[in-house]
Parts: C-alpha cells; structure tokens; sequence
C-alpha cells in the first residue's frame, strides 16, 4: 500500500471520528437501549412497524434534549424470525453493547427462547409477544424475575368477548380457528375460559392458514344453530371465513374476530362483508373512535398523527406494542438511570403508566400489567371502527 | 335463522368441493402438461396460480383495466413468464438429468415467490368478483356466482385442451413427444419448441385458475406451494400424465375435503384427501386413470 492511500485512509478515519464525536457532544453521556425485531422473513409485519416505532420514538426523545440530558441511543437487530439468531443477537446487545435493558423480541417462541438470556445476564427484557408464558414460569406459577411484556394476552381478549355475549345472553357458541400457532392458542384459551362464563361451545371447527374456502365448516356450523360464532385466525383465511358467513345468509349469527382482525385493511379486503363483525381492540387501534376525555385519548392520537406522518403508512397495533415496551423503559430510565436492577425494580411497582394498549399496572405477581379492560368490544360499522359499550 | 336440512347442507359441502377442487384440477393439469413433454416435475406449478391472480389484480385493480382486456393481458403475461422460464432455467441445463430439472423448477419457484413479495408485499389482495358477490341460493345450499366461472373456465379449459391434443398438429406433435422424444425428433418434430410450449401452456392455464379463484380466497405471495402440492396430489390420484385423470383427481380431492371437513372432522380435512390417495395408490399404483405400460416407460 502506498504511502498516499494510507494517508488518504487516515483522513477519512480522522473525519469519521470528528463526526461521531460531534454528534455525541450535545448530549452529556447516553443511555444505551438494545431492540430484537423479527423486522424481516416470516414475522416482518410484526417487527417492521415495531422497529419503525421504536425509531422514530427515540428520535423525537432526543430532538427534545434526550432523557435526563443524555442520549438515548437505540441498538436495534433483526432476528429474521429465527430462534438461533434471536438468541444471540440478545446475548450480543447485553456482553458486546452493553446495553441496560433489551426491548423485543416479536415473536412468543423467540421470547421463550430469549428468557434464560435475560435471566443469566439479569438484564430487564420488555417483549413485545403476546404469550401468557412469556411472563409466568410455570415451575414456580410466577414472573421470571427479569422479564416483562407489553401486549395483551390472548385469554384477556377471550375474556373481553365472552363478557361481551354474556351481557347479551349468548351462551351457545360455535368456534372455528386457524391451524396456526396463533390459531391453536386462542383456541386452548376459548376452551379453557369457556366454563368460567357459562359458554357452551357446540362446534369446534378448524381450517389451515393456505384454504380458499371455508363454506364447508360454516355449512356445518349452521346447520347447528349456534347463537355467536367466535373465530380466531389472523391472515387472508379471517377475511374469507367473513365472506362465506355473509354469503351464507349467517349474517343472524353475530360474528366475533380476535383481536388479530384489528387492521382497517381488513374491512377493506372483506369488501363490505365484514358489516356487523365484532372484536376486541386495543386503544390504539381506535385513537380516533375514543372519547376526548378517555385517558389514553392524548398518548394514542399523537402516535397515531406523528407514525402517519413520518411513515405514510397506516399504524399496526404491533407497533404500540413497541411504543408501550420502549416507553416504559424511557420512563425507568428517567426516574432511576441506567442501573439495570434499578430499572427492573422500578419496572416491576410501575403503576398507572398509560401506553398505546391499556393502562399498566405491574407487580411482583404480574410482570404483563394488563386486564381485560384494556381490550375495548368494536363493531364494524360503515365500513370503520365503533365503539361498543 | 332457520335450522339447515340436511340435503341443503349435503348439497353446499359437494358445489364448494367442487369449486376448491376445480382450481386443484387447473393445477393438475398444469403439472401434467410438462410433465408429459418434460417427463418432470415442475415445481413452479403453483406460483404461476399466484401470478395470475396477483398480475390481475394489478391490471384490474390497481390500473383499472376492464375485466375483458385485464383478463387476456394477465394470461399473456403470465405465459409469458413459462417461456422465460424455460428459456432461462430449465434450456440452459447442459447435461439434463430429469432430477437437476426438478431441482432447477424448485429455485424458480423460490425466485418467482420472492420477487413476488418485492413487488406486491406480503399482504392478501382482493380481486372484484366477475359478476357480483350476491349469492344464489340452490335448494337451500348458497352459491357465489364466482363458483359458475371457476368450474366454466374448468370446463372450457378442458374442452380447449382435448381440442389440441387431438385436433391439431402442433397438438399431436406435442403428444409424440410425450410418448417418444427421440422418435419424434426423428420425425422432424423441434422437441425443445415443445418443451417452451410446454411451459407456456401450464402457465396459462395456472394463471386462468389464479385469476378466477383470487375473487373467492384472496391472494398473497406465498399461497402457490400449497396449491401445487394439492394439485400434484390431485394429479397422481388421477394418473400422472392422464387429463381426464387430472381433471377427475382434482374434483375429488375438493370433495372429499369439503365433506370431511364438513361431516367428519375440519382439523383432519387435508388428512382424508390424503389417506384416499394413498389408498388409490395402494390398490392402483398408477392413478385412478393412468396407464401402468405407459407409467414404465418414463424414466420418473
């Protein structure tokens, strides 16, 4: 190598460097938070408005002079939905960056994978998966000590629909689900819950997340006669079933979706049918239906407004669940700095923080802090949501 | 809502057998036209359903061309991805081994899905049913005008096809190959134009099915393997290389889903098409329709 191309790498070293440090030098040290997506391959709907989220969360923190007045800097991987890559790029974020506390993974499987990580290196873990399991070991029927999450689970979405037909004086009801991971849960947790509210459930019917049609199985429920038909499965196979139910002439039967079915493309792909449908929501699929004096009014409308915005793209309910993961640790940081039991301790008495998704009220008991209130009941109307009460 | 009688329900379970099973038969079909020339197994099969249908919805859709102009273009299209498939993977091959084929099929079939999640992502499309979604009701069972286009384009493709194989001459010329491609080029027959016709005629005919079942089930990029793999069932239940087979076998794989499903158990629907075909291959190895002297003389 010459001695003219070594200078010329030194140079563009030397500039780098300036850079770097130019940048740092408006803030007073930084808090270093590491972020695990699946912001590509099979899960990347999930993980892609999450990371987008996430950005776009800590630009706007550091715009307003950061946290305490250092930087927020944000270490985000993708984990390409793979349990083996999940599992070190989190080992990574904790030995190699040095981060104070992990927010992700997407995926449930890869949250359980990622558990034994976060409890080795004590290192506060906010995932963003809905899995029950991901806050209760089943060994010891309580929280792992150091990890949280942020979306509902499945059994408060189910306990938000059952209510829903009780208060109507439904008790026979017909399931159908999808063959999926997402399929198989919420239907364990519909038949688990069901004799806690009297629900007898006299169809059981299932479809595969690829099937073009699911006439058979409506054909067959309605010959039964059941007063509601859940149905819980997330993808084109949602918006099918809903045409068929209409087609069918089932449009008597009211019709519940999971909460998965929370996308205004939805209604959109059901072209119409989907008038009628019910399913519950979190609040930040609906900032706009919400009342003005609703108290997750304000924190939903700005991130609906400034995700839209920068984005043009319409807000996914996955997203708030990187909103409600990230902002909760920014709210530990601010109060007890970067000490990773410190944030863990703080996060685990957290009370009454408003996120996109509910209110959280955390405890040593219940490292998820969520209830079924957090789900609100929506009806299909006129092609947009509306409240049910 | 009233109680449903069992005719009705009996009666709805075989029209939506037949309409998911008449989309299994396009794709058999398809499989089977390569297959007769090729003597392989193409693996793409089932990505050219899902090009149709989401090529369509562009042209329609997102271009607003009427249904009789977007209808052809997207066929043409389509076709026209076959012969550059043949062009460009399967031709190129130096030494062809009915085995690096396949394999060469597969790696089209990834490329094709992933350039497809390029260009349209990953969320289902909608497609304006052809002549209105306001059911029909027959004898208590409901049926979707869709389901009319579905099992009429079925019809005319097979009418079409039987017409070529056994009316013209680039039809017959097709067929020698098929049973002989030695002898044929003996005769003065281009063998490799028959492969790359070959290739464009199943891709036409995956498109016609992609665009006439996308109204009934939407479709995303990733929805072609599972229709291939149901198709290839459809078509070794019927006797590879047999159209009537194909055709036959489709139907029936549709049927039996729809009405285990529908009497039996949904969980195990995929499972009872499966078992049948397995019994048929057990008791016929060669397919309801297929011949065991032809089946010897193919090398797959």
């Amino acid at each position: 190598m010459t001695l003219r191309r070594i200078s010329i790498i030194a140079i563009i070293c030397f500039f780098g460097m300036g850079l770097l440090v130019s940048q740092a030098n408006a803030f007073d040290g930084a808090y270093k938070v590491g972020g695990v997506f699946s912001v590509t391959g099979r899960a990347s709907f999930l993980g892609d408005p999450e990371k987008k989220t996430v950005e776009m969360l800590a630009e706007q923190i550091n715009k307003a002079g950061g946290i305490n007045g250092k930087e927020l800097k944000l270490v985000i991987y993708d984990d390409e939905g793979d349990a083996t890559k999940c599992n070190l790029k989190v080992k990574k974020l904790i030995t190699n960056d040095k981060v104070c506390a992990v927010i992700g993974p997407s995926l449930s499987g890869l949250s359980l994978a990622v558990i034994p990580v976060a409890e080795k290196y004590k290192t506060p873990l906010v995932s963003c998966a809905a899995s029950y399991k991901i806050v209760h070991n089943e060994k010891t029927g309580k929280p792992y000590k150091w990890v949280f999450k942020t979306p509902q689970s499945d059994s408060m979405a189910v306990e938000a629909i059952y209510m829903h037909l009780k208060n109507r004086g439904i008790n026979k009801i017909a399931i159908m689900s999808v063959t999926s991971g997402y399929g198989a849960s919420g239907r364990s947790e519909l038949i688990r819950l069901a004799p806690e509210y009297n629900m007898n459930i006299i169809a059981d019917e299932k479809y595969g997340p690829k099937d073009t049609d699911m006439t058979a199985q409506l054909t067959k429920i309605k010959g039964m006669a059941p007063a509601a038909i859940v149905n819980w499965s997330i993808g084109p196979t949602q918006v099918t079933m809903i045409r068929n139910w209409k087609d069918l002439g089932m449009t008597a039967v009211p019709l519940y979706q999971s909460h998965g079915f929370g996308s205004r493309k939805n209604i959109e792909l059901a072209g119409g049918a989907a008038e009628g449908v019910f399913c519950p929501l979190g609040a930040c699929n609906i900032a706009e239906q919400l009342p003005a004096d609703h108290p997750q009014k304000s924190v939903t409308m700005d991130y609906l407004k400034s995700y839209t915005a920068k984005y043009n793209e319409p807000l996914s309910s996955f997203g708030g669940h990187g909103w409600d993961a990230l902002e909760l640790v920014v709210d530990a940081l601010s109060a007890v700095g970067d000490d990773k039991a410190a944030i863990r301790d703080y996060l685990e008495k957290k009370q009454g923080f408003v996120g996109q998704h509910g209110i959280f009220n955390f405890s040593p008991d219940d490292h998820n802090g969520l209830s079924k209130a957090a789900f609100s009941m929506v009806i299909v109307k006129d092609n947009d949501w509306a409240l049910v009460d | 809502m009233e109680k449903i009688t069992l005719t009705s329900q009996l009666l709805q379970y075989l029209i939506t057998g037949l309409t998911v099973g008449s989309v299994y038969a396009m794709v058999a079909v398809g499989f089977n036209i390569i297959y007769n020339v090729t003597e392989i197994i193409n693996f793409a099969q089932g990505e050219f359903v899902m090009l149709g249908g989401l090529i369509m919805v562009f042209f329609h859709v997102s271009m607003g061309l009427p249904l009789i102009l977007a209808f052809p273009t997207t066929i043409v299209l389509v076709t026209v991805i076959g012969i550059l498939i043949d062009r460009f993977a399967i031709r190129p091959i130096r030494r062809p081994s009915v085995l690096t084929l396949i394999i060469a099929t597969i790696a089209v079939s990834i490329i094709i899905k992933g350039t497809a999640s390029f260009i349209w992502g990953k969320d289902p499309f909608d497609l304006p049913a052809f002549s209105g979604r306001d059911p029909i009701n027959f004898l208590g069972a409901v049926v979707q005008p869709q389901y009319f286009w579905v099992i009429g384009f079925l019809i005319i493709t097979a009418i079409a096809l039987s017409i070529f194989f056994d009316r013209t001459i680039i039809g017959k010329a097709m067929s020698a190959c098929a049973d002989n491609p030695d002898a044929a080029s003996l005769v003065g027959i281009n063998v490799k134009q028959m492969i790359l016709l070959s290739f464009a005629l199943s891709a036409a005919i995956g498109a016609v099915a992609g665009i006439t079942i996308t109204p009934i089930s939407l479709m995303e990029y990733d929805r072609g393997a599972m229709l291939a793999v149901k198709g290839f069932a459809a078509a070794i239940l019927g006797g590879l290389g047999s159209f009537p087979g194909a055709i036959l076998g489709g139907l029936i794989m549709g049927s039996i889903e729809s009405f285990g499903a529908g009497l039996v158990s949904s969980g195990y629907k995929d499972a009872f098409a499966l078992i049948v075909l397995l019994v048929v291959l057990f008791f016929k190895p060669s397919g309801l329709m297929g011949s065991i002297e032809i089946s010897k003389i193919k090398r797959f």
